[in-house]
């Protein structure tokens, strides 16, 4: 291997890339040396990802350049950055299942027999066995990787790359789904890549975990570069601000002012496997309450929980006071309960079918004449109600769902909950994919709905949004509710905080 | 688990039904249950000319289920193995009959027609991305007319050539063990099984066949060139099908234009019996040719029973159902 210790390996330069309707990454840039852990930080959509796949040959790059060894180079598939030393480690791992940990890593390049067509398993299992003693790891070669868990999986991610002779080893989020001991192991392995002269990018959300791995840390923020600096020399605090420190959201905060104190919805202890654990919080008639947290803090997985969508191992969920019990939907929409999910075109809407039909089909039961006939007039009605009353922008109720924009697909999901008498709206995400003039509409209709007395829960993983709309907010991290904040006084780094904070629970179970 | 000093999450739970194997045992269970208990029931059944009527039963059917296994383990579907096995039967005796060819030309013809429509298949699939269900179903239907158009809608006969049949259903076995008359037929299944069974277990195709069904993209980004080898998977099962019409035209001395459609099923069936998963990435040679035997023994014996032959239909799909459910159980049991 050629170079030294702290020999510049990766130079991005100017690197620029547009998704339809998306400047994902502006004039970035990125240095990794020989033998460094260098961190790659910022919020959900700051593009690190994009920016690291471009360096692993998934995405192509619009402008810029990268040079690895001083050399400039083109870096158009994935095979083509593992010629070139460079291996990425996604986070949803991407081996097969049904193949052993020896076949997953030589998959390919497998060692052949005299008769090339016929394949050396002894060598290929031998080979395998030696990586994995490199690396200090007991994993059996001829183990299908079905059998593994998550952490020897990504062992097993390390082993191919380190078999492909990589220089650049990108993680991204590697620690996302490992414990704690899991972890430790995880960053011996790393320690030992840097030794042994390989440049390793981590790409974290947990920033306590940076002092603990990585020699520099670099910040981007909406797809800019913000700065790279020496890990010993900066404090959390100081990473968590260049994070978050951005001014274009700043206006005033639409929170009304008094929130009923009837609690609506009362939920105590709600777990489910490692994704939620042990959450309790309340909901009063009026009342926004913000959802905060990283993606995959388990908001989500809180939201479908109580909705019935997913079975929770324990929960107590009471609405009006009363112990409600919610095994599916359905049970939830009795409740009162109404889920908007993050997917609409998924899970929200009938896109084939016209406004109107998808306003009354979760309460058609109520549109009803003799003989199970649907009365077209009363449904008519309602929708065009509704339709008024949201300002729903559709040239008639007859327009298919599939040929309105996203914020008027949002307001039509709407409707169909309130046709539903629904007091408890979940919202998930709800200005994702909706253009920054609709949002501006989404939070209005949000307002206008807990002043009518609904209370409603609201997903977001944009900060300045949670602290715009919400009047308190609740911040998750890994499946737990990790702080409290009032949205008048909360700010983006309180939140970033709690995000980003390992429970403290953790250490003691 | 233990690994290094430090303590692992455990890997998921073991369950009764967790592997492929446990599969292939339980169909191996299966089938011993099932011969018993036919011949407990009637004393016709283990007579040494009924088993060689299973064991003939089960060769076209089991060489059919040997090609279906490796595209269904790739994460596909091949529904055309039976009509393009008609297909390869017309052209062998258009080969032999009509033209006159030696016998080993026409049964060349034959494989290399079923291999020929099996690369068609792939192309379509790979190539132009068309699902395989749908391409194969099409195949299904171009080589169930292309086999009436050339046969002219009535059966060949091997008329002119008795050895064809002879070399099929004559025995080499009963030759060097006298009264041991296994047809040369039976020796054909358990000789492409062996080969199939070695292809899948040691050589590159066999290995991609398996990484395609488990995780594609995976296999694609890890330099996989998927679509040349998903080609090659269907061609193989295309080639088995041409060996299947050689045979079955051999052993009815006669190519039948109208026949082939259904065994396509009962091949599918074969392997799923056997273990092999319909969402691919799993599967054994082994498992399949067990499969091949319950589907034939099963309709042997409940026709040894006089069970109508409706009746005989309606076992067969539910031990199909059966097979599908568990294997959608062991599949959720791994979740």
């Amino acid at each position: 291997m050629p170079g030294a210790v702290g020999d510049l390996l990766v130079e991005m330069d100017g690197i620029s890339k547009d998704f339809p309707g998306v400047h994902a990454l502006k004039e970035c840039r990125f240095d990794l040396h020989r033998g460094e852990v260098h961190a790659l930080v910022g919020e959900n959509g700051a593009g690190k990802s994009t920016l690291m796949k471009i360096l692993a040959g998934v995405y192509r790059r619009d402008a810029g350049r990268i040079r690895l060894n001083g050399v400039d180079v083109e870096i158009p598939t994935p095979r083509a950055a593992q010629l070139l030393g460079v291996s990425i480690i996604h986070q949803e791992l991407s081996l097969m299942p049904n193949l052993t940990a020896a076949q997953n890593i030589f998959i390919g390049r497998e060692p052949r027999r005299r008769l090339p067509f016929l394949l050396d398993e002894h060598a290929l299992n031998e080979n395998a066995r030696r990586l994995f003693e490199g690396l200090h790891i007991k994993i059996e070669p001829e183990t299908k990787v079905a059998k593994l868990a998550v952490a020897q999986q990504q062992m097993v991610e390390i082993a191919k790359a380190l078999s492909h002779r990589a220089e650049v080893v990108i993680m991204d989020e590697p620690t996302a789904a490992l414990t704690e001991t899991e972890i430790d192991e995880l960053f011996r392995i790393i320690r030992k890549l840097r030794d042994d002269g390989v440049g390793v990018v981590h790409i974290s959300h947990r920033l306590e975990e940076l002092k603990r791995i990585s020699d520099r840390v670099t910040v981007m923020r909406d797809g800019q570069y913000v700065a790279t600096v020496d890990t010993k020399d900066a404090t959390i605090d100081q990473i968590i601000r260049m994070m978050v420190g951005r001014t274009i959201y700043e206006a005033a905060p639409e929170i009304p002012e008094v929130v009923d104190p009837n609690v609506v919805l009362e939920v105590q202890g709600l777990s489910r496997g490692r994704a939620v654990r042990n959450v309790s919080f309340s909901l009063r008639r009026g009342e926004i309450l913000g959802f905060a947290g990283l993606v995959g803090a388990g908001r989500t997985e809180v939201a479908r929980a109580v909705f019935g969508a997913d079975r929770p191992d324990t929960a107590d969920i009471r609405v009006h006071g009363k112990a409600a019990r919610i095994n599916s939907p359905g049970d939830a929409v009795r409740q009162g309960i109404g889920y908007l999910s993050e997917d609409r075109k998924r899970y929200g809407l009938a896109l084939g079918m016209d406004v109107e039909a998808n306003i009354v089909l979760a309460t058609l039961r109520k549109f009803l004449r003799s003989f199970g006939r649907v009365d077209v007039r009363r449904t008519h009605a309602a929708a065009q109600q509704l339709v008024e009353r949201l300002a729903i922008k559709t040239p008639s109720l007859r327009q298919k769902v599939r040929n309105l924009s996203g914020g008027t697909q949002q307001k039509v999901v709407v409707a169909k909950w309130l046709t539903a008498n629904t007091e408890i709206l979940i919202f998930d995400e709800p200005t994702r994919g909706i253009d920054v003039g609709a949002k501006s509409e989404i939070y209005h209709l949000l307002n206008e709905l807990a002043h009518q007395g609904k209370a409603i829960i609201m997903i977001s993983s944009e900060l300045p949004e949670i602290l715009r709309m919400s009047h308190r907010i609740v911040v998750m991290c890994e499946g737990r509710i990790t702080g409290e904040l009032s949205g008048r006084d909360a700010t983006q780094e309180q939140i970033m905080t709690y995000a980003t904070m390992r429970p403290p629970v953790a250490k003691a179970s | 688990m233990r690994i290094g000093s430090i303590e692992l999450t455990p890997a998921r739970r073991t369950t009764l039904m967790r592997s492929d194997a446990v599969q292939r045992l339980l169909a191996f269970a299966a089938l011993i249950v099932i011969v018993v208990i036919f011949s407990l029931l009637s004393p016709n059944f283990l007579q040494f000319d009924n088993v060689v009527g299973i064991l003939l039963a089960t060769a076209v059917n089991g060489i059919l289920a040997l090609g279906v296994t490796f595209v269904i383990i790739s994460g596909s579907i091949d529904l055309s193995i039976g009509t393009v096995m008609t297909l390869s039967s017309v052209m062998t005796a258009v080969f032999i009959t009509e033209w006159h060819m030696p016998v080993p030309v026409g049964i060349l013809a034959g494989v290399a027609t079923g291999a020929l429509a099996g690369l068609v298949n792939g192309t379509l699939v790979a190539k132009l991305k068309i699902p395989s269900f749908i391409a194969t179903l099409g195949m299904l239907n171009v080589a169930k007319g292309l086999a009436l158009v050339v046969s002219g809608l009535k059966p060949i006969y091997f008329n002119d050539t008795p050895e064809f049949n002879r070399a099929a259903m004559g025995s080499v076995v009963g030759g060097v063990i006298p009264g041991l008359d296994i047809p040369n037929l039976v020796l054909v299944l358990f000789g492409c099984a062996l080969v199939a069974g070695l292809i899948l277990t040691t050589t590159v195709l066999g290995r991609f066949t398996f990484a395609m069904g488990s995780n594609e993209e995976a296999a694609r980004l890890s330099g996989v060139n998927v679509d040349a080898w998903k080609m090659a998977v269907f061609a193989l099962a295309g080639v088995f099908s041409g060996i299947a019409g050689v045979l079955i035209g051999a052993r009815l001395n006669s190519a039948q234009p109208s026949l082939g459609q259904g065994y396509e099923l009962d091949a599918i069936a074969a392997a799923v019996i056997g273990g092999t998963s319909l969402s691919g990435g799993e599967g054994s040679i082994l498992g399949t040719v067990i499969g091949a035997f319950i589907i034939s023994t099963l309709t042997n014996g409940l026709r040894i029973l006089s069970v109508p032959q409706e009746w005989q239909t309606v076992v067969t799909g539910g031990i199909v159902i059966i097979a599908v459910y568990l294997d959608i159980v062991r599949r959720r049991q791994q979740q």
